[in-house]
């Protein structure tokens, strides 16, 4: 019964933030970080007990379950499943909402109630996504997410708002409808087969179909992955989106709706068509390294310091990708580290644009240059999450991205080598960043105010994160593990001999190996 | 005509019988809120008697009639719609007219008509039901006769009315000359039943059908009257047009054809539908996107949901049934929502619908312009309204059929649509910057039409979150089709 609440309670707190706006501007702020820390608080305790799993045969380990059913005439129900993957990516939503909402106090003036009315319901249908094992559910929240996300983009947003509210909207609704054809294609192929009709996640592992379908099926699915991950040729929505939204807009985009996207690729595109998925790995993984290269060096030609951020989160994403489709345990462990990772660290760096914004009211990276000498702690915390994103080792981008190479080596050896020349061009457009603008002279005689006390507050909390996550992934690894072995089989268990030699033996290496011992 | 038949056509005799009682009184006292108040009175027994007559087997009334769950499902639906368009009338009729207990004879009428179409099994209770319809529309349309605009457009309507009428009843002749039945039933087992495929004389007199149908639903390429009755006719009975009048033809369309096999693909009927389908989707919302009055934008819309309904129609079967019926419960609320608030703004002189006009409605007016927002989304498909559910099951029954190229179509089509809901959405949210609106915002929402937009919004969101119970009585009057 909890795995509800963790959805509605958002919910309820968003409606209560939106009515307490008569009672006065504070109250929407006040209400929603007690919401938020309350419910971090909660998902805290239970990874803190987490190691009670319930294991279900043939549904893997389980933190939590619940299923009831909703629309019974058509095998939906609502069934929801909290594992180690979800549990860590609803921390990080958490995290992140709270962040959203903390540097969001000054920068919001107008319609507050509605604000965050918007930014509970975003988290409460990311959540929703994390939980989902109905795949109409699933796609339920998947849709839902887009409303309170448009709305957010499309009244606070910048300039050029209207075009990019659209533009995302039609993007992600358009792919969401292929997804749903995907979904009620395997959906129709199941019920033909056995006879029973149900969007259940567990019953519709291991459909058997033939080849052709399933490729198409999954490539309905992919779309709608590729266009939130970003994949490369689908990504043009990315750049419009992150740049006009509100900065509490930018951080749910670049830190959780992207990894919704390679969310739902392990949770469901994987398992579900196994075979398809791995005619597809070449070419996503190809795509993957475009995305790295291409999302590099077009950050390094920005002006907009938004913009920049984003095409790195297109580059940073490539790594995921990549760690998807290999497919082997190091690779899963390192496509879920650079999630998280990616989602603070990035969130972080939009967070600070955000600060820089409301400082010098531009976000163009000629109007900056030499803030050092009049913000020296912003600009120190700048450098710090520039080169967590760059991988500096001991920081947590590092951790993840090493261990997508260690897999990625396994699968192909060639994907691995060009992926890590994503490290040098990342270093090319970091380093670029922070020496135009905090380094040199202070050219437009910037007198700025420094960090205040709640922005300090944000940034050594998302710091210490950085460092816990580069410093002990274990943690984070063995929470993870029982869901990804899990994932991990029903992804590959059907298809060991059908796969090229190298790949069979990555599959084939032994699960559970902890990190650091019988390294290649 | 048994006890049990004459109980059976209690909710067609109420109707008659309220249209009779408001005509004597309003010859000897006019008044408007107690018009209003008898149509309400007898639109909601018509609605019980419907309710409760739902109970029994299905009951032939002569060869005309047959109540079954089915009929009185849609005789229920239709007559909740048209107690809807009468409380939205209300504040509308208020403002604008002198004349206005008329207007509910009208309504109730229009109603009657079109709760024949959905109970008839015969041509000729089919045309009666459509003629008793579209005469009383002629009369709607045109309500207020001195505004230009509602003249214009009743003219319209008569006279493409009229000519897809002739239409109609050619095609009857025609189909009658080959089969020699006028029976729904005996009509479709004499097509399925020769052998030598339909002929020629069949297939023309069925075309005919489908144009004088086709006219009605406005299906591309006999939509030309849409937009225009659409922009001209009072809002009230825009919605009224877009909802009753069109639901009530697309169940007799359905009832007429549920027993086709359409799924041969090289069937011509199939083609014509599958073509007719395609252009609607297509050409309806890629025609809205050219238009900037809200009430031209909602007419296109219309053309193409009507368009996405024909893809479950193609499939036979109890699947299909229980797809369109819930895809047009759907519909029905929606639309009422969205020309509720456009009755609802609307001042004395011009319906307030002018895309300028809504402007920051947001700022001025939250609840209607959340209320609009929930019907566009609605229209849109998106979760948590039942426009999301009723677009899944087309979806749905296109992908169980495997009818890729229509569901595909169907889905390029709902992306290009998505432009034009949210521009309207955007508008709402900008800041006003002048006041062209801003004597839309002064006058207070008639209670009457508050209450329903109310109710409608509530409906709504209900249905988008827990359509269970709906599935479950579209399941059971499916099932009377059979």
């Amino acid at each position: 019964m909890i795995l509800p609440w963790i959805v509605l309670f958002l919910i309820i707190v968003g409606l209560l933030a939106w009515l307490s706006a008569r009672l006065g501007s504070n109250w929407p702020r006040w209400i929603s970080l007690a919401g938020l820390v309350v419910h971090l608080v909660f998902l805290l305790t239970l990874w803190l007990r987490g190691n009670n799993l319930i294991v279900i045969s043939g549904q893997g380990p389980w933190i939590a379950r619940y299923n009831q059913a909703w629309i019974p005439q058509f095998g939906i129900s609502i069934s929801l499943g909290l594992d180690g993957l979800s549990l860590l990516l609803l921390v990080l939503t958490d995290v992140l909402g709270i962040m959203a909402v903390v540097c969001s106090w000054k920068a919001i003036e107008n319609n507050l109630g509605f604000f965050h009315f918007n930014l509970m319901w975003i988290l409460a249908s990311i959540s929703g996504v994390f939980l989902a094992l109905d795949l109409f559910l699933f796609y339920f929240f998947w849709e839902l997410m887009l409303v309170p996300l448009y709305f957010l983009i499309g009244i606070w947003g910048h300039e050029n708002r209207v075009y990019a509210t659209l533009k995302f909207f039609i993007f992600t609704q358009a792919s969401g409808l292929l997804m749903l054809l995907g979904i009620l294609g395997l959906y129709f192929i199941h019920g033909s087969n056995t006879g029973a009709y149900t969007f259940d996640y567990f019953q519709l592992l291991g459909t058997s179909m033939p080849s052709g379908t399933a490729v198409w099926l999954m490539l309905g699915l992919f779309m709608a992955f590729a266009v939130k991950l970003p994949v490369i040729p689908l990504h043009t929505w990315l750049p419009d989106a992150h740049t006009q939204a509100p900065t509490a807009g930018s951080v749910y985009l670049a830190g959780l709706v992207l990894k919704v996207g390679a969310y739902g690729m392990l949770r469901f595109l994987v398992p579900l068509f196994p075979q398809a998925a791995h005619q597809l790995a070449p070419f996503a993984m190809a795509l993957g390294i475009l995305g790295i290269l291409y999302g590099a060096v077009v950050a390094y030609g920005q002006t907009d310091l938004k913009r920049m951020v984003a095409y790195t989160s297109v580059s940073h994403m490539g790594f995921v990708i990549i760690g998807i489709f290999a497919w082997n345990t190091l690779s899963l462990q390192g496509a879920l580290i650079v999630m998280l990772a990616h989602g603070i660290s990035t969130g972080a760096l939009f967070i600070l644009v955000g600060d820089l914004d409301e400082r010098i009211h531009s976000r163009n990276i000629q109007k900056m240059g030499g803030l050092w000498e009049t913000v020296p702690v912003l600009s120190g915390t700048a450098l710090f999450f520039a080169v967590a994103s760059l991988g500096l080792p001991g920081l947590a981008n590092f951790v993840g991205e090493f261990l997508v190479l260690l897999g990625a080596y396994q699968v192909n050896i060639t994907v691995a080598v060009l992926a890590t020349l994503g490290f040098i061009v990342w270093t090319v457009y970091a380093l670029w960043l922070i020496q135009r603008a905090f380094h040199g002279p202070n050219t437009h005689a910037w007198k700025l105010p420094d960090l205040s006390g709640r922005e300090i507050a944000v940034y050594a909390i998302l710091i210490a994160i950085v460092f816990w996550i580069g410093l002990f992934p274990q943690t984070i690894i063995n929470t993870a593990q029982p869901a990804l072995d899990a994932l991990q089989k029903s992804g590959t268990v059907t298809q060991v001999s059908l796969l090229p030699a190298t790949q069979s033996q990555a599959a084939a290496h032994p699960v559970n190996r902890p990190l650091g011992k019988e390294l290649p | 005509m048994t006890s049990l038949q004459v109980f059976a056509l209690l909710p067609l005799i109420i109707l008659m019988a309220g249209i009779v009682v408001i005509l004597v009184v309003t010859a000897f006292y006019r008044s408007h809120p107690l018009a209003a108040g008898l149509t309400l009175l007898t639109l909601l027994l018509s609605f019980l008697s419907a309710v409760s007559a739902s109970g029994g087997p299905p009951v032939q009334v002569s060869s005309l009639l047959v109540m079954d769950h089915y009929a009185l499902f849609y005789i229920g639906l239709i007559v909740a719609a048209s107690f809807f368009v009468a409380l939205i009338s209300y504040g509308y009729l208020k403002i604008h007219s002198e004349n206005r207990e008329e207007f509910y004879i009208l309504l109730l009428t229009a109603t009657f008509g079109s709760a024949v179409l959905v109970s008839s099994t015969h041509f000729a209770s089919f045309f009666l039901g459509l003629e008793i319809l579209s005469v009383s529309l002629y009369a709607l349309i045109a309500y207020q006769r001195l505004d230009p605009h509602n003249i214009e457009a009743g003219l319209k309507y008569l006279i493409l009315a009229g000519a897809s009428a002739a239409f109609l009843l050619f095609g009857m002749a025609l189909v009658y000359a080959a089969t020699g039945a006028m029976e729904f039933d005996q009509i479709v087992t004499t097509l399925a039943g020769s052998n030598s495929g339909v002929s020629a004389i069949e297939l023309i007199g069925l075309a005919m059908l489908i144009v004088g149908i086709g006219f009605k639903l406005a299906f591309v390429p006999f939509h030309m009257w849409t937009a225009d009755v659409y922009q001209g006719a009072p809002a009230p009975v825009t919605a009224f047009v877009a909802t009753v009048s069109k639901g009530g033809m697309f169940a007799l369309l359905l009832r007429l054809f549920h027993n086709t096999n359409f799924q041969s693909y090289g069937s011509p009927l199939f083609v014509v539908f599958a073509v007719i389908s395609i252009a609607s989707m297509l050409s309806g919302n890629l025609l809205a996107l050219l238009q900037n009055n809200v009430k031209r934008i909602l007419a296109y819309s219309s053309i193409s949901h009507l368009g996405y309904l024909l893809v479950p129609f193609l499939i036979v079967g109890q699947g299909a049934t229980i797809s369109i019926t819930f895809y047009l419960v759907s519909y029905f609320i929606t639309t009422l929502g969205a020309f509720g608030v456009v009755a609802v703004l609307s001042d004395g002189r011009a319906d307030a619908d002018n895309l300028e006009q809504y402007r920051g409605l947001l700022w001025d007016r939250p609840w209607l312009a959340a209320i609009f927002t929930v019907a566009l989304f609605s229209l849109a498909g998106i979760p948590l309204t039942a426009g999301f559910i009723g677009k899944f099951f087309l979806i749905a029954a296109g992908v169980g059929s495997s009818d890729w190229l229509l569901v595909i179509l169907l889905v390029l089509a709902s992306a290009i649509g998505l432009f034009y809901y949210l521009r309207i959405v955007v508008i709402m949210y900008l800041r006003p910057q002048d006041e062209i609106s801003a004597n839309l915002r002064l006058s207070s929402v008639p209670w009457a039409g508050a209450v329903a937009l109310a109710v409608l919004v509530i409906l709504l969101i209900g249905i988008g979150v827990y359509p269970s119970p709906l599935i479950r009585m579209i399941q059971i009057m499916a099932a009377s089709l059979g």
